[in-house]
């Protein structure tokens, strides 16, 4: 089970003053069960790419395969396709409009057309799953908080079922908490239930924490698509295409260049802290203090 | 001099119900004492909903308070004679690019501030000039603003207030919907500002990276000042700042997480640079 892409191009406006070829062959594949971040400068392709995913855009050419099945064939089933892979837009509060959060949650599953009892469960562990309380559930939206208006508007998502789901910056605008939070719902949902993950991001370092592997898109190509340590090696290259690293990768590269022989492939701050240690370690096995030894034997020793 | 000070600043939003009487009043922000000196870097953290925007809203009058005062460049924000001084004094810059762009030059768009104030046609071309070389925009001044990169927008946003001339610019969250290196476009925009035409800097962001340069924060939750201090200050309260839904740059946390592992390695750390040399220092011991 995948998403697979086969040389897909995608101009907009072809043959007009507008004319902008957006996507240029675009060959992907996207395993079931994946965890995978998307960054790239704006105007880069990220957003006309997830759109391709669920069909809201059709490509101008190039083919797009859902477990196997081509989604551009003669009767293909677009409203299946739609309700497997969930999209999350930008700003996905904007799209709240129901009276109470309860209602809005249940649109997606009574366009689906399911029996109310069956829209309601599904709209009560939708709910559960973003970790919204109860108290909020027949609330309006409108007076939720940036966070929690998120975290609605993600339920009622789910509550569609799909079975991938798809993020485009679902984070921008909020709190560093409100960030984490969401962030680490998606992470524990990817891992309950298994769906396929798609997080498009501007931060590295939430990219670098969670996805198990990045597509990077630099005007309208993807520029990498590797495993994030692999990806921000090429950090010089990521800043030529309006991205960077991670600060904690920044910070491995500048202990290297003063001499201390820490390696550079680190994306995460726990990753840079053993990594600073095992370094200082290796380096210099006197120059850590008594009481940092003990503290390590004390760690050896739970 | 003072460029800002509020006095026991409230403001309450009114509650209404669906035939417009008054049914009760928020209070979005509550008793905020702030004191920002002439040519200043001041920011502004806290949680979404915490009354930030609200605040910065006083700032140019966009808002007037309920209760308590508001001097902007010596002026109060209630006095309705005051309005254009204030707004001329203090101008704002907001999210989203596209919502605050109008021209269909880029030069047109800068040139909108001025030509409301009524500056001479002359005066105008040469303020247009002189702002889109502040923000390094100068070469785009006869492009559409559609076919920016939102970095670019977001800086032809902040020449269109500094052709205004204000002694102030505050800007809330300008970084939010921007990639990496326009984010760092535009802060080295405002810093660029604030050196060369010694402008006063109110910053509100979530980004807790873009502040360590700050000369003084501002900590809110809901509706009051709850901290105030240095970024070194600060930052070395990792757990009350967790508390206010905020965090500390990622430099900190590191620098942090290697004390606990028994490193010498002071608080409070927040460069990267600053951390090298820590950790270098311990080598060399």
């Amino acid at each position: 089970m995948s998403i697979r892409l086969e040389h897909l191009n995608y101009i907009y406006s072809p043959k007009t003053a507008y004319e902008k070829h957006a996507l240029k062959d675009i060959c992907l594949e996207i395993p079931h069960g994946e965890f995978v971040g998307i960054i790239g400068h704006t105007g880069s392709g990220k957003s006309t790419l997830i759109q391709h995913f669920n069909g809201l855009i059709k490509a101008t050419d190039g083919k797009l395969f859902y477990n196997e099945e081509n989604i551009y064939g003669q009767g293909y089933n677009m409203r299946k396709l739609r309700n497997e892979i969930g999209l999350v837009f930008q700003y996905p509060e904007h799209q709240l409009f129901e009276i109470d959060v309860m209602a809005d949650v249940c649109f997606g599953p009574k366009n689906q057309g399911l029996s109310r009892e069956e829209c309601e469960k599904r709209a009560l562990e939708a709910l559960k799953l973003v970790g919204l309380k109860e108290k909020y559930y027949h609330a309006s939206p409108f007076e939720l908080s940036g966070g929690q208006k998120r975290r609605a508007a993600i339920a009622g998502v789910l509550a569609m079922r799909p079975k991938v789901l798809v993020l485009d910056e679902p984070t921008a605008g909020l709190d560093p908490k409100g960030r984490d939070d969401i962030l680490e719902q998606v992470a524990y949902l990817h891992k309950q239930t298994g769906m396929t993950v798609i997080l498009v991001s501007h931060s590295m370092e939430d990219i670098a924490r969670y996805a198990g592997r990045i597509i990077v898109m630099n005007h309208g190509e993807i520029m990498y698509n590797d495993e994030p340590k692999k990806v921000f090696a090429h950090y010089r290259e990521l800043e030529q295409a309006g991205l960077a690293a991670p600060q904690v990768t920044y910070i491995m590269h500048e202990l290297r260049e003063q001499g201390i022989p820490a390696d550079t492939d680190v994306t995460t701050v726990k990753e840079a802290a053993d990594e600073i240690i095992r370094a200082l370690e290796a380096g210099m096995p006197n120059a850590l203090d008594d009481k940092m030894s003990k503290s390590r034997q004390m760690e050896k020793e739970k | 001099m003072d460029m800002v000070q509020t006095e026991k600043l409230v403001f309450e939003y009114e509650k209404r119900d669906e035939d417009g009487n008054v049914i009760g009043a928020s209070r979005a922000i509550d008793e905020v004492d702030i004191d920002v000196k002439e040519g200043q870097f001041i920011a502004v953290l806290g949680h979404n909903g915490s009354g930030k925007s609200t605040l910065a809203k006083h700032l140019n009058a966009i808002l007037v308070p309920t209760d308590g005062t508001v001097w902007v460049d010596g002026r109060n924000t209630k006095k309705p004679e005051e309005l254009w001084n204030v707004r001329q004094a203090a101008g704002m810059v907001f999210q989203n690019p596209d919502n605050q762009i109008i021209g269909t030059v880029v030069e047109e768009d800068v040139g909108f501030g001025p030509e409301n104030l009524g500056v001479p046609t002359d005066e105008i071309w040469k303020r247009v000039e002189d702002s889109l070389k502040a923000v390094g925009m100068l070469s785009y001044r006869h492009h559409s603003p559609n076919k920016l990169s939102g970095g670019q927008k977001q800086r032809v946003a902040i020449a269109g207030v500094v052709a205004m001339e204000p002694k102030c610019i505050v800007l809330d969250e300008p970084t939010a919907m921007l990639d990496p290196v326009g984010r760092k476009e535009v802060l080295k925009t405002v810093r660029k500002l604030r050196e060369e035409k010694k402008v006063t800097v109110i910053l509100i962001t979530h980004y807790m990276e873009e502040v360590v340069d700050a000369d003084k924060i501002y900590v809110m939750d809901h509706g009051k000042v709850v901290m105030e201090g240095t970024p070194r200050e600060i930052f070395s309260e990792v757990e009350k700042l967790k508390e206010y839904r905020l965090d500390v740059p990622q430099v900190t946390i590191l620098a942090d997480e290697l004390r606990k592992r028994g490193l010498d390695i002071p608080k409070g750390i927040l460069r990267k640079e600053e951390l090298v040399s820590e950790i270098t220092k311990i080598l060399q011991k």
